[in-house]
C-alpha cells in the first residue's frame, strides 16, 4: 500500500516539485499563507492567508504520457471564508487570518472543511457542478421575454452538461464562544463534533448546532491576575473519541478523557518533563511553552513542538519524553537579540509523515527539519526559488556555530529571521510535502527513480 | 385534470382556452430556476400544481429527471422538495409508477444536510407504502440495497431507516438479504453509519419474526452497546427499550439485562446519562419485577452518580418512577430505598441536581400520602424553600398544588412567605419575574386573606421596580388576582394604590397607573372604571412629560368600549380633541387615534 513510506528509513531524497504564490518581493502581507492542511485521502490541500482567503489545490490524475508531472497540485478552488470585522462592544477589530483549517472526513460526493480566524468557526462544502438547466417557457434562448399569448406548450428544463464549476458555501456559521483568540479546531473521530481552543477555554460543538457549544476546559482564574498559563494549542485522539489532548505555556501536557465527567477540568494525564535548572534563564519559560501539539496517526504518541525543540511522548510515559530532537539549538546563544525582535514567541507548527517515522517542522531563514525517528537521522532543507527546477534534488543545508565556516555552510548570523516557516503539511500517505514560506507554497516530493 | 382534451398538448396538460391558464404555471416552473431562494421554494411548493398541469407522463419523463439532478439547491428548498415528492405517487400515475419517484429522493437522500435527508426518508417510507409487493422487490429493495452498500456515509445512514418499511413485505429470500446488509451496517467503518443503525434497531427489531431477534437483533444489540465509541453505545440504551418489549421476561433476563447492567455501570457518563434519561421507557419494557431486582439499584447508583449531569437527569425521574411502582408495596419501596437517596440530593453541591429534583418532589406527597409526606417530605420541602439557588425555592413554590391537594398549604405558609419575600426582593430580575408569574397561584391557594397580610405589599412594590419588565408584570399580576378575588376586593384594595401613584414625581410611576388602569379596568367593570379611574385619566391629560399625554391617550381608547356613551362624548372627547392638538407629534398622533376607534372624531 502506500508507495515510498519504506524507503523513508533509508534517506530520501527530496526533490523539488512546485511552488505557488507571486514570485514578486513586495508580495502584501494578506497573502501570507497562515495555514497549510492536506484532506484524509491527500488529494487536496488548502491554504489559508492573512487576508481571510482560502485557497484549495487539487493533484491532478497521474498522466503517462508526462512521467515527470506526477500529480501535480493545482487550484481547485479559492474563497474568501473570513472577513475583516469589528467588535462594537469591546472595541476590537477582529481580523480576518485564517488561523487552522481542518478537513472533515467525506461524507458525499462534496468536500467539507472548517476554517476559523480568532473569533469564528466556519463550515465550508466545496462541491463540483457540471450540468446546467437550460430552456424558460417566458423567454427564448438570448433571454428575451416571451408573449405570454404565444405559450402554448409548457417546457421543463432540461439539464446539459457544461464546463466544471468548483462551488464553495458557507454551511454553518459558529460564532460568538470565544471570548480570547481561537488557536484550534480539531475534529473528532465520532465525525459529529468538533473542538475549538482560545488561550483560556475549549469548547466543544456538534456540526448541526450553531447556537450552543459546551464548555469542556476552563483555566481561566477568578481572578485574572492570578493568570499563569495560557492553553496553546488542543488537538483530539484520532481513533478514540473521548480523549484530547491540550497544551499550555508552561510546557505541559494535558490528556483529558470526556467520559469522566461533563466538565473535564481535571486532566487524566499531566504530561511535563522535569526543568533541567543548568539550562535555568531568563527565557526558560518562554522557549518551553509549546507552540503545536499533534497526535500521531496511530495514537499512540503526541509530539510537541516548543521553540528549540520537537518531543515525542508515549501516552503512557508522563514524565519525560521518549525523544527530543533539537531543531535548532545554535539559537540558545541568540535569545536575547530574538526576544528583543519578538521572534522568540514565533508559533512553529510540526507534523507527522504517513506512517509516523518521521517528523517535520520549520525554522529560520526558509529552513525546515526532519527527522527520522527510527535511524535517528536529520536533514535541513531549504524552500528557496534558487533551485527551483522540476525534480531538482534539495541539497542539505548547514548552519556553522563560529569558528571556521566550511563551503556550503551558513553562519548563523546571517540567518535571516524574516524568513520564517511556521506551516508545514505532509501527505497522509506518500512522500509529498507542503511547506508554507511566507507568501509561497513549496511542494517537495521523493524522488521517483 | 382541467382541459384533459386540450389539442397539441400532452395529454393531462391544460388545454383549451388554455394560452391564460398556462400563464401562471409557465411562471411556476420557470421560477424553479430563479435567483430568488424564496421564489424556488414557492414554486418547490406548488410542484403538484406544475405536475398536474403536465400530466403523469410528462411529469414521469421530463419533471421528475429534472428535479434528480437539482439536488444543488438550497437546503430549505430540498427539504420542500423531499416532503413533496412524499405525496406525489397519485401525480406520477398512481401506485403503478410509484417507483419513479425513487431516482429524486435517492439522490436526497444522500446530501450531507440531516433534515434533507432525514425528509427524503420519511416520504421513502410514506411510498414504499404504495409499491405492490411485486414492484417493492423490482425497485425499492435494489434502491435500499444500493443506498446500503453506498461510498458514501450519507447514503448508508439514510438506508437505516428503509428497512423496516420493506421488511414485512418481501418475500423470504429478499427478508434474509435485508437482515445481513443491516448486520453489516451494524458493523460499518465509520460511527455515524453504526449510530444511525442502533437509532433504527429498536424499530427493525419490531418487524422481524421473534426468532429473529433472538438470533440476530440481540448480538447486534449487544456489540453496539459495547462499541468503542460511547455516542454509539448511549444509543443501544433506546434500542434496549423496544427490544425489551419484544421478549419474555425470561429472555429478557438473559439476552437483554446483562447489557443493561453493563450500560448503567458505563465508563462513559454520557452513557449513564441516557440510561438515567430513559428511566420511565424502561422501567415501563421490562416490566415491575426485574424492575425491583434490577432498575431500582441502578437508580439509586444514578441519584449518587459522581456526574452531576447524571444525578440531574436521575433527579427529574424520581416521581415518574415512583408513580410507575406497582401500587402494591409501592410505598415501601419508595420510603426505603428511594427517599434516602432523594435526601441525600436536597443538600447536593450542584445547583442543577437540586433544581431538577425540586422540580419533581412534590408529586411524591400525593402518592405517599398525609401522614409520610408531613413527616419525611415536608422537611425536605422546607429545606428547599431556604435553598441559596432560587431556581430551586421557584420550582418549589411553582408546584405548591401537588401538596396543596394533600396537606393543605398551611403547614408550608409560614416558611413559604420568607423564601417568597427573598424571591421578589432578588437582586436577578429574572428571579423576580419568575416568582411574579407563580402570584396568582399562590394567591388563590393562600386565600384572600393571608395574602392582604402578607403579600399584597410586595406586589404593589413591583409596581415601581426600576425594571420595566417587572413593572410590566407586576399590573399583569394585578389583573389576574382581580380576576381571582372579584371587584369589590379591588376596589377596597387595589384600585386607590394605584391611584396614588398618578401624582408621584416620576413619570415612569406616573404611566405604570396608566398601564394599571388598562388591565385592570375590564376586570374591574365599568362602574369602577367611570367614577375611579377615568378622572385620573383624563386629569393626567394635562401632564407635563410628552409619554404620560401619548399614554392618556391610549388608555382612553383601551377603557372607552367599557364607559357608557354619555361619559365618552361629555369627558373623553373634548379631552382627547384637546390632545388632539398637542405640540408633540405623537401625542397629536395617538389623540387621533383613540378619536377614530372610539368613532369620536
Amino acid at each position: 500500500m502506500m508507495p515510498g513510506i519504506g524507503v523513508l528509513t533509508q534517506d530520501t531524497l527530496w526533490c523539488f516539485s512546485q511552488v505557488k504564490g507571486t514570485i514578486e518581493i513586495g508580495a502584501t502581507e494578506a497573502d501570507i499563507i497562515s495555514t497549510v492542511e492536506f484532506n484524509h485521502t491527500g488529494e487536496l490541500l488548502a491554504t489559508g492567508d492573512k487576508g481571510g482567503r482560502v485557497v484549495i489545490f487539487q493533484r491532478e490524475q497521474e498522466s503517462k504520457n508526462q512521467v515527470h508531472r506526477r500529480g501535480e497540485y493545482n487550484v481547485y478552488s479559492t474563497f474568501q471564508s473570513h472577513e475583516p470585522e469589528f467588535d462594537y462592544l469591546k472595541s476590537l477589530e477582529i481580523e480576518e487570518k485564517i488561523n487552522k483549517i481542518r478537513w472533515l472526513p467525506q461524507q458525499n460526493a462534496a468536500y467539507f472543511l472548517l476554517s476559523t480566524n480568532d473569533k469564528t468557526v466556519k463550515l465550508w462544502k466545496v462541491s463540483e457542478r457540471d450540468k446546467r438547466p437550460e430552456g424558460y417557457n417566458l423567454k427564448d434562448e438570448e433571454g428575451r421575454l416571451r408573449d405570454p399569448a404565444t405559450i402554448t406548450t409548457l417546457r421543463v428544463p432540461v439539464l446539459r452538461p457544461m464546463d466544471l464549476m468548483v462551488e464553495a458555501t458557507p454551511r454553518r456559521v459558529f460564532a460568538n464562544a470565544h471570548t480570547y483568540h481561537i488557536n484550534s479546531i480539531s475534529v473528532n473521530s465520532d465525525y459529529e463534533t468538533y473542538m475549538s481552543a482560545d488561550d483560556l477555554r475549549i469548547n466543544l460543538w456538534n456540526f448541526e448546532i450553531t447556537n450552543q457549544s459546551f464548555n469542556i476546559v476552563d483555566i481561566k482564574p477568578a481572578n485574572m491576575e492570578e493568570l499563569t498559563e495560557v492553553i496553546t494549542a488542543a488537538e483530539f485522539h484520532p481513533h478514540h473519541c473521548n480523549s484530547f489532548v491540550y497544551s499550555s505555556s508552561k510546557g505541559t501536557i494535558r490528556l483529558c478523557d470526556m467520559r469522566a465527567s461533563a466538565l473535564c477540568d481535571r486532566h487524566s494525564k499531566f504530561f511535563e518533563e522535569p526543568e533541567d535548572p543548568s539550562n535555568r534563564s531568563f527565557f526558560s519559560e518562554i522557549i518551553s511553552s509549546i507552540s503545536d501539539v499533534k497526535f500521531s496517526h496511530s495514537g499512540r504518541y503526541i509530539m510537541t513542538r516548543d521553540y528549540l525543540t520537537v518531543k515525542v511522548w508515549d501516552l503512557n510515559m508522563e514524565n519525560r519524553p521518549i525523544e527530543t530532537y533539537q531543531v535548532h539549538d545554535y539559537l540558545r546563544s541568540k535569545l536575547c537579540s530574538l526576544y528583543e525582535n519578538d521572534c522568540i514567541f514565533d508559533k512553529f507548527e510540526c507534523v507527522w509523515n504517513g506512517s509516523d517515522s518521521v517528523i517535520m517542522t520549520g525554522s529560520y531563514n526558509n529552513f525546515f527539519r526532519m527527522f527520522d525517528r527510527n535511524t535517528k537521522r536529520d536533514v535541513t532543507l531549504e524552500a528557496s526559488r534558487e533551485n527551483s527546477k522540476p525534480r531538482a534534488i534539495l541539497k542539505p543545508r548547514k548552519v556553522c556555530v563560529g569558528g571556521k565556516r566550511r563551503k556550503d555552510e551558513i553562519s548563523v548570523d546571517s540567518l535571516d529571521f524574516s524568513k520564517k516557516i511556521l506551516h508545514t503539511a505532509w501527505h497522509p500517505s506518500e512522500n509529498i510535502i507542503a511547506v508554507a514560506a511566507t507568501n509561497n507554497l513549496y511542494i517537495f516530493q521523493d524522488k521517483v527513480n | 385534470m382541467a382541459g384533459a382534451a386540450g389539442p397539441g398538448t400532452g395529454p393531462g396538460a391544460a388545454g383549451g382556452d388554455g394560452d391564460d391558464s398556462l400563464y401562471p404555471i409557465a411562471v411556476l416552473i420557470d421560477e424553479l430556476r430563479n435567483e430568488d431562494v424564496q421564489l424556488r421554494l414557492n414554486s418547490i411548493k406548488k410542484l403538484s400544481t406544475i405536475a398536474l398541469a403536465l400530466g403523469v407522463e410528462r411529469t414521469r419523463t421530463e419533471l421528475l429527471p429534472f428535479l434528480t439532478d437539482t439536488i444543488y439547491d438550497e437546503d430549505e428548498v430540498l427539504l420542500a422538495l423531499a416532503e413533496q415528492l412524499g405525496n406525489f405517487t397519485g401525480l406520477v400515475g398512481g401506485p403503478d409508477f410509484a417507483h419513479c419517484l425513487l431516482p429524486p429522493l435517492e439522490s436526497l437522500a444522500t446530501v450531507e444536510e440531516t433534515v434533507v435527508r432525514d425528509k427524503a426518508v420519511e416520504s421513502l417510507r410514506q411510498i414504499s407504502q404504495e409499491h405492490t409487493p411485486i414492484a417493492l422487490e423490482a425497485h425499492f429493495v435494489p434502491l435500499v440495497k444500493r443506498l446500503a452498500s453506498g461510498d458514501w456515509f450519507t447514503s448508508r445512514t439514510s438506508a437505516c431507516g428503509l428497512f423496516s418499511v420493506c421488511y414485512p413485505r418481501a418475500s423470504n429470500a429478499v427478508k434474509a438479504e435485508i437482515r445481513q446488509h443491516f448486520r453489516s451496517l451494524c458493523s460499518d467503518d465509520t460511527p455515524m453509519v453504526r449510530r444511525a443503525a442502533a437509532s433504527k434497531l429498536g424499530e427493525f427489531a419490531k418487524v422481524l419474526e421473534l426468532d429473529s431477534v433472538k438470533s440476530e437483533i440481540v448480538p447486534l444489540f449487544t456489540n453496539l452497546a459495547s462499541d468503542e465509541q460511547d455516542s454509539v453505545r448511549l444509543l443501544a440504551v433506546e434500542a434496549c427499550v423496544s427490544i425489551a418489549q419484544l421478549l419474555s421476561q425470561e429472555d429478557l433476563e438473559a439476552l437483554v439485562m446483562p447489557t443493561l447492567r453493563q450500560a448503567a455501570e458505563d465508563k462513559s457518563w454520557r452513557v449513564r446519562y441516557m440510561v438515567a434519561d430513559k428511566f420511565s421507557e424502561l422501567q415501563k419494557a421490562v416490566g415491575p419485577k426485574i424492575t425491583l431486582n434490577d432498575l431500582i439499584p441502578a437508580f439509586q447508583n444514578l441519584l449518587k452518580d459522581c456526574e452531576a449531569e447524571v444525578r440531574a437527569a436521575a433527579a427529574h425521574k424520581v416521581k415518574e418512577l415512583c408513580e410507575n411502582l406497582p401500587p402494591e408495596g409501592r410505598e415501601t419501596i419508595i420510603m426505603n430505598q428511594i427517599l434516602p437517596f432523594i435526601k441525600e440530593l436536597v443538600s447536593d453541591t450542584n445547583q442543577h441536581v437540586k433544581s431538577a429534583l425540586a422540580s419533581v418532589i412534590m408529586g411524591l406527597s400525593t402518592i405517599l400520602g398525609k401522614e409520610n409526606t408531613i413527616e419525611h417530605l415536608l422537611p425536605l420541602f422546607l429545606a428547599q424553600l431556604k435553598d441559596e439557588c432560587p431556581e430551586v425555592r421557584l420550582n418549589i413554590i411553582s408546584n405548591l398544588d401537588c401538596v396543596n391537594e394533600v396537606i393543605g398549604i398551611r403547614q408550608l405558609s409560614q416558611s413559604l412567605l420568607p423564601a417568597i419575600v427573598e424571591l421578589a426582593e432578588d437582586a436577578k430580575w429574572r428571579v423576580r419575574l419568575a416568582i411574579i408569574e407563580y402570584m396568582p397561584l399562590l394567591a388563590g391557594q393562600l386565600g384572600v386573606q393571608f395574602f392582604d397580610e402578607k403579600l399584597n405589599s410586595l406586589c404593589m412594590a413591583w409596581l415601581v421596580d426600576h425594571v420595566y419588565a417587572i413593572r410590566e408584570a407586576a399590573t399583569n399580576n394585578l389583573m389576574k388576582l382581580v380576576k381571582k378575588f372579584g371587584t369589590e376586593w379591588a376596589q377596597n384594595t387595589i384600585v386607590p394604590k394605584v391611584l396614588v401613584m398618578a401624582s408621584d414625581p416620576n413619570y415612569l410611576h406616573r404611566m405604570t397607573t396608566l398601564f394599571c388602569i388598562n388591565a385592570l379596568s375590564e376586570a374591574c367593570g365599568q362602574e369602577i372604571t367611570t367614577k375611579q379611574m377615568l378622572p385620573i385619566v383624563l386629569k393626567m391629560a394635562g401632564d407635563q412629560v410628552a409619554n404620560v399625554r401619548f399614554n392618556v391617550a391610549k388608555s382612553l381608547q383601551k377603557i372607552g368600549p367599557i364607559l357608557d356613551t354619555d361619559a365618552l362624548q361629555e369627558e373623553v372627547k373634548p379631552v382627547l380633541q384637546k390632545l388632539g392638538q398637542d405640540e408633540d407629534v405623537d401625542v397629536k398622533y395617538f389623540a387621533q387615534e383613540a378619536l377614530s376607534v372610539l368613532a369620536l372624531a
